[in-house]
């Protein structure tokens, strides 16, 4: 049994411990919000929170995520958070969609760590999150709206 | 005038369509009530009742519930382009609602409701097509409901129609300071005549429609419940991958399960006729059988050859005529009288859609009939496909219409490949439970399907004054349309228009013109790219274009509006997109800026694009300038969304993005060899509209192809060097 911490919850998983985190979250425990993009940590779509840091949970292994707390879009509530999605809707953001929990994801464990982020700080945190609508121009914009929300 | 031999070709075009050349949209406007004839349909219950009783619904696309919810039924895919919050913007324009009182949903399949009207009988969102063929549609559904409103308030007050107002969701009778809500009013509207030819508002009284209005899908997408195909669970539901062969025309010989078979989890594996399918209770469990699954693959069949290889061949096929798509005066003659010729080849890479959600697809049958979750672009041609390979009735098959996580034209696949495959997998279980078909990132990629390869040559000759007299324009390359059900429809004269869109109808005034086509058959299968032809004709003429400029020493802006006399849209976002980025002022050394403009799907866009060159040859995009004229702006912030989204998604295959083949084996698999834009490369965007009455066009694919050939253009002017390859390496 693997035991897991998301969003404040316990839960108790029969699944191997090679299981990729993100493949737990949506199929057994049904969390869909998290994404499968590429299985290889290139596109970031699947990025959870492990400890208050962005990963990729589709190379993350539910056995090492034992003891760690996990967010996912679904279980995301800061005062960052918050300002981050109110950004992303004053803002429309959102093209397909399909990146963007991802997307969410990385901009609020940046804006968490750097408040008050510059562009190559935006460029180095957010440049592992592929978005193919290229909505790159609003996200941007967003973190910069949030971030004067929360400065 | 010249008269442009092919005009206006695409998807829209294809079937039976009503729209003439430049004539703008004429659309048989019909509007058919909610509940279709014989709407009962089967098992899945295709089409039949939406809403519950009680609930006002003038016309099949809109409906009013007596708690004052207005709900748009959107017979179109939403993709990211838009198009419910499009949709809902007619409707609610003509019917005065409170834009927070709609909601949008999905339309079923069903090709007597819900066809795309420039496409015949089909049902099908592509070809930046849906505000194009809705816009009239879309505002008469709205308008007759509020005449039927209208009428129910004056009859419940005893008053005239014509004292009776609407505004933001409430009916008002002003003389007598009385209202009520729709919601109020929906059962007595349902008893309303409904109206002929409901009256549509004059432009100059839109209050939606041209302002900004917020997007109906931000909400769910920004906090992740949007459900998309991936996230369709099912009781009982296996998901199943399917091992495809190595090769294109490879088929299975001999199949070993017993190792896949020991995989806990896994409950089947069927051979199916494009591969062997492994079922499992998730996807984990399905992706570990399948990885010691050993198939024995026959390619005694299978197509071998390399992107090498093939490049040869386009190119000895180049040296001869090919099929001619335009002529206009003597090109040869008025070549061999040039002062100079001047010429140029162009290569251009397949290439993946690659959309973020890779392909996928939900099917369950039950009884006689069955049903699929997906976001598709083709409804009823897959709703016909599905049905075929089960035996069942068209409207015997319900299709539960999602989101799609991008597509840019994979989700309308003429052989329907994907959904196909989604039903042979539920066949060959004897539908004993549902399935989730999903693809891994490295299955969507190397799947084919992709935007072909194609050779470009060009010539051109200058008289003594710098004058382009002769344009020749030769195109290589496979036919997306050959061997499908588009074929009859959009060839013309054995020419495939999507091969030569944006190259045929060039809209520059040189008198003597040739065109022509070689349309090599190749078992690597081919499919529209997001932008389609243009992809490829607009960067090889306007790059082209760019350098007879500075061959004649002639400025680029002004010699394009020189010869874009008798094209007033290309000419105004031209001069649009020159005067926004300041065209002309001197830059900074290593600094360059290019432009570029092409009409795809009747709208037009002009890029002004701006960039950095290193020493080493490293690049950057650092700013691009939009001019989009697509007629009506129905949803200015949209039609920016699209313009920037785009460009970035034409900035993925200029900047890097390319599909080969090695020995016929496809080389990329994921996106750490198949790169595209990330963050880091995206350029600042500023986009422009121009004012426009005209009919409203599409906005979702011509901002694409314009990107790559301002960019070269722009790394030219400070490099001093042509470039002639997709994707642009300014090294080597």
């Amino acid at each position: 049994m693997i035991q897991l911490n998301i969003n404040d919850q316990l839960y108790e998983l029969d699944v191997e411990k090679d299981m990729p985190l993100l493949w737990a979250i949506r199929d057994v425990l049904g969390f869909t919000g998290t994404k499968y993009g590429c299985g290889i940590a290139q596109c970031g779509a699947c990025t959870v929170h492990m400890d208050g840091v962005p990963t990729r949970s589709c190379v993350t292994p539910v056995g090492v995520t034992q003891n760690k707390k996990i967010t996912t879009i679904e279980g995301l509530n800061s005062k960052t958070s918050r300002a981050v999605q109110a950004a992303w809707e004053r803002l429309d953001v959102v093209q397909c969609g399909y990146c963007q929990s991802g997307q969410i994801m990385a901009a609020t464990a940046l804006l968490e760590a750097q408040p008050d982020p510059s562009d190559e700080q935006i460029n180095a945190a957010m440049s592992g999150n592929i978005c193919r609508c290229a909505t790159y121009v609003r996200i941007r914009a967003g973190i910069r709206e949030a971030s004067r929300a929360l400065v | 005038m010249a008269t442009d031999r092919i005009v206006n070709v695409s998807r829209r075009q294809f079937l039976k369509v009503g729209l003439a050349a430049g004539t703008g949209l004429t659309l048989g406007v019909y509007l058919p009530t909610l509940r279709s004839a014989g709407a009962a349909a089967g098992p899945g219950k295709a089409g039949g009742a939406m809403f519950k009783a009680g609930t006002f619904e003038p016309n099949a696309f809109v409906s009013i519930g007596a708690d004052n919810s207005v709900t748009v039924i959107a017979k179109h895919l939403e993709m990211g382009q838009g198009t419910y919050t499009g949709l809902a913007t007619l409707v609610a324009e003509e019917l005065d609602a409170a834009w927070s009182q709609i909601t949008v949903k999905p339309a079923p399949a069903d090709a007597n409701r819900y066809n795309n009207l420039l496409w015949g009988s089909t049902q099908g969102t592509g070809g930046s097509t849906a505000i194009a063929n809705s816009f009239v549609q879309m505002r008469k559904a709205g308008a007759a409901a509020r005449e039927m409103l209208v009428g129910a308030a004056a009859e419940q007050w005893g008053v005239s129609t014509s004292d009776v107002t609407v505004r933001d969701g409430i009916v008002r009778h002003q003389a007598t300071e009385r209202s009520v809500t729709f919601g109020e009013l929906a059962e007595r509207a349902g008893r309303q005549p409904v109206p002929v030819e409901p009256f549509l508002k004059d432009p100059s009284e839109f209050r939606l429609i041209g302002s900004h209005v917020p997007r109906k899908d931000s909400r769910d997408k920004t906090h992740g419940t949007a459900i998309f195909t991936q996230d369709i669970q099912l009781p009982g539901m296996l998901t199943a991958l399917v091992a495809h062969p190595p090769r294109f025309g490879a088929t299975v010989k001999s199949l070993d399960a017993s190792a896949t078979k020991r995989v806990k989890g896994v409950t089947d594996v069927v051979q199916i006729p494009t591969g062997v399918a492994v079922l499992a209770k998730d996807f984990w469990s399905a992706k570990r059988g399948r990885d010691v699954l050993r198939v024995d693959w026959d390619e005694s069949k299978a197509f071998t050859l390399g992107t090498d290889e093939i490049l040869t061949e386009y190119r000895a096929l180049s040296k001869n005529p090919g099929a001619v798509a335009r002529k206009e005066g003597d090109t040869d003659q008025a070549m061999a009288r040039a002062a100079r010729v001047i010429e140029a080849d162009y290569v251009f890479p397949y290439l993946a859609h690659a959309a973020l959600e890779p392909m996928n697809c939900v099917i369950k049958v039950s009884g006689d009939g069955c049903e699929v979750w997906n976001g598709e672009q083709f409804q009823t041609p897959d709703q016909m496909a599905v049905a075929n390979v089960l035996g069942l009735k068209p409207e015997h098959v319900k299709i539960n219409m999602l989101y799609a996580g991008g597509s840019f034209g994979r989700r309308a696949n003429p052989q329907s490949d994907y959904v196909v495959e989604a039903a042979n997998i539920v066949k060959a279980i004897q539908g004993k439970a549902p399935v989730k078909l999903v693809w891994t990132r490295e299955d969507d990629m190397r799947a084919g399907y992709y935007r072909p390869m194609y050779f470009h040559r060009m010539k051109a000759g200058l008289d003594d004054a710098g004058d382009i007299i002769a344009w020749q324009h030769r195109i290589v390359g496979q036919s997306i349309i050959a061997g499908t059900a588009f074929e009859a429809s959009l060839a013309q004269d054995g020419i495939d228009q999507t091969s030569v869109e944006g190259a045929a109808n060039v809209p520059y005034a040189v008198p003597n013109i040739t065109v022509d086509l070689h349309s090599p058959k190749l078992p690597v299968p081919v499919q529209w790219w997001r932008s389609v032809g243009s992809t490829h004709t607009a960067f090889a003429v306007e790059t082209f274009i760019d350098e007879l400029a500075v061959a004649a020493r002639r400025d680029p802006v002004v010699l394009r509006r020189t010869l874009l006399k008798n094209h007033p849209r290309h000419r105004g976002v031209v001069g649009l997109a020159a005067e926004k980025s300041r065209w002309g002022e001197t830059l900074p050394p290593n600094r360059g800026r290019g432009i570029a403009v092409h009409e795809s799907f009747n709208s037009y866009v002009a890029q002004v694009a701006d960039v950095s060159v290193d020493k080493d040859g490293s690049y950057s995009v650092d700013r691009v300038v939009v001019a989009v004229d697509c007629g009506i702006a129905v949803n200015p912030d949209i039609i920016r969304a699209q313009m920037e989204g785009g460009l970035g998604f034409g900035l993925s295959a200029a900047l890097s993005s390319q599909i080969t083949l090695n020995a016929g084996r496809v080389v990329q698999s994921n996106f750490h060899d198949y790169t595209v834009l990330r963050m880091s490369e995206m350029p600042d965007v500023e986009v422009h509209i121009v004012q426009s009455t005209e009919s409203p066009t599409g906005v979702g694919e011509p901002a694409t192809p314009v990107i790559a050939p301002a960019v070269a253009n722009a790394l030219a002017a400070a490099t001093g060097k042509r470039f002639y390859e997709l994707p642009l390496l300014v090294t080597g």
